[in-house]
């Protein structure tokens, strides 16, 4: 069967600085799929090229047979995705977001309906449905945030660190749903995550990404089995080194840390 | 058309949301109304000029309209900041739309904040000199709404983070509002200043509000409406570029 996600030698530059530096993967339909690196790896930034917000310096991308430069609407459609930050307006209430994303992706009205009473209850929030979002905590946010990225059916649904922050009982509450939904409706889920464990757990297949490159990748038993260790984090340890990497803050980050300051004043 | 529709929705559902923000901006026209208003009456009526407060009130209508327009189209980076934006930059609709809709929605709230001010002056006295001029006052009340918030949007599209913000309060928005003929007539200005009260587009829409509510214009409303018409167009291109070359 065709890749879903097809990847070929993948360059993103930044002045001088070379993020994403030719990598190339391809993810089956269906498959449960984990991009893991250290902080500043290009995670993000493939991620940013493969859902359309960020252009290739060089390579090709196919998600769902489209090209995300020539043809984004196409590629829109085929995706949802849980960004690493919240992305949710605050200032509606949850049901008020559903119906917002619908409306965007075009789902007609008696099918939305269906659809956002049915994905609420799966992630328990339909009887918080009328609360404005600014007073749910960060894992409802999360939960609420996976069924908006679900509301139009995509084919693919990318997750950037989506369990970053939430307590076991929600993480594991949240991966059962998405393994039920990638077997039932044989959607492709497509992760970044720092919990080797997690990663081990769930993904199907794994790349270690390291320096804008691929270093390895297979399953978690290979990819041990390639290194000679006895987990996965220390085959990651093995593949990326030891040294802690620095990332430098964004605009928005320094944003979000001044909000911080004044109370998230707005 | 449900795209621009639901992005207007959400600007007026997020405006009547925060009653802060509703009365909070409307703290400042109001100083400036009745401080300004019935303090330099007495020097306007000496000058021969007649009553200040009718000849303000249309001005102070204009401040509080550029002020909430250029606000609503800076809240975008609040958006970036909080994630929001990304929700709609991923959605299959056209940028053109979700930034025409957002500015329609930013516009809708200008003009809602600039008719309370309307009514809140007439409570402190102001009357229109005609009724039937105050469907066409709306008219230019959005206008000059849209043109200020198309330029919001377009000015946030290029920041990253607030750190900007400051220096466009200081060097765009209150020069486009003191140069504006809000506070003072433009008749008989030096050279200079006058020069810089033609190129400011709300000396058009200030001089329209007042070619309609008190019967006094310097420019003459059809002049009024080509400028507002052709700067507002310029403005939802510009912004519209801008908006989308946005990458997050």
């Amino acid at each position: 069967m065709d890749a879903i996600i097809e990847v070929r030698d993948l360059v993103r530059q930044f002045g001088d600085f070379t993020a994403v530096d030719r990598i190339s993967f391809s993810v089956k339909p269906g498959e449960i799929f984990a991009f893991l690196g250290p902080n500043g790896a290009g995670k993000s930034t493939t991620i940013k090229m493969l859902t359309t917000l960020l252009h290739p310096t060089g390579g090709t991308i196919s998600l769902n047979g489209h090209d995300p430069v020539r043809e984004p609407e196409e590629v829109r459609r085929s995706f949802g995705i849980v960004f690493q930050d919240p992305s949710l307006d605050d200032e509606l209430t949850a049901k008020e977001n559903m119906e917002f994303h619908g409306v965007l992706y075009d789902v007609p009205a008696k099918l939305r309906k269906e659809r956002i009473e049915q994905l609420m209850r799966f992630v328990e929030l339909w009887d918080r449905r009328d609360s404005l979002v600014k007073e749910f905590s960060g894992g409802m946010k999360r939960r609420l945030e996976i069924a908006r990225g679900l509301l139009h059916h995509p084919k693919v649904i990318f997750l950037d660190e989506p369990t970053l922050g939430l307590d076991p009982q929600t993480r594991n509450h949240m991966w059962s749903y998405l393994q039920e939904l990638n077997k039932t409706e044989n959607i492709t889920v497509f992760f970044t995550t720092h919990y080797m464990e997690e990663a081990a757990r769930i993904a199907q297949r794994i790349a270690i990404v390291d320096h804008g490159r691929i270093v390895a990748a297979g399953s978690a038993r290979e990819l041990m089995a390639q290194t000679g260790t006895g987990s996965l984090e220390d085959a990651f340890l093995k593949l990326t080194g030891n040294v802690i990497r620095e990332e430098e803050a964004s605009g928005v980050d320094r944003l979000r840390q001044r909000a911080k300051m004044w109370g998230r004043r707005r | 058309m449900k795209t621009i529709y639901i992005m207007w929705l959400r600007e007026l559902k997020r405006y009547f949301r925060s009653k802060s923000r509703m009365v909070g901006s409307l703290g400042q026209p109001l100083l400036f109304l009745l401080a300004l208003g019935y303090g330099l009456g007495s020097v306007f009526q000496a000058a021969g000029q007649g009553n200040y407060f009718d000849f303000l009130a249309p001005g102070i209508i204009g401040m509080s309209i550029i002020f909430t327009a250029i606000f609503s189209g800076i809240q975008l980076i609040w958006d970036r900041q909080f994630g929001f934006l990304k929700e709609t930059l991923v959605a299959p609709v056209s940028r053109f739309n979700i930034m025409l809709g957002r500015t329609l929605g930013g516009a809708t709230v200008a003009t809602l904040q600039g008719v309370v001010v309307f009514i809140l002056a007439m409570v402190f006295g102001f009357r229109p000199y005609s009724w039937l001029a105050v469907p066409v006052v709306l008219v230019f009340m959005l206008l000059v709404a849209l043109l200020f918030t198309a330029l919001g949007t377009g000015i946030a599209s290029l920041l990253e983070d607030m750190q900007g913000f400051q220096l466009i309060m200081n060097f765009l928005v209150m020069p486009l509002f003191f140069l504006s003929g809000a506070l003072f007539p433009l008749s008989g200005l030096p050279a200079v200043l006058s020069g810089l009260t033609i190129i400011d587009p709300l000396s058009y829409g200030i001089d329209s509000f007042r070619a309609l509510l008190v019967n006094s214009s310097h420019f003459g409303l059809p002049l009024d409406f080509t400028v507002l018409f052709i700067v507002t167009l310029a403005f939802l291109a510009g912004g519209s570029y801008l908006f989308s070359k946005i990458e997050v």
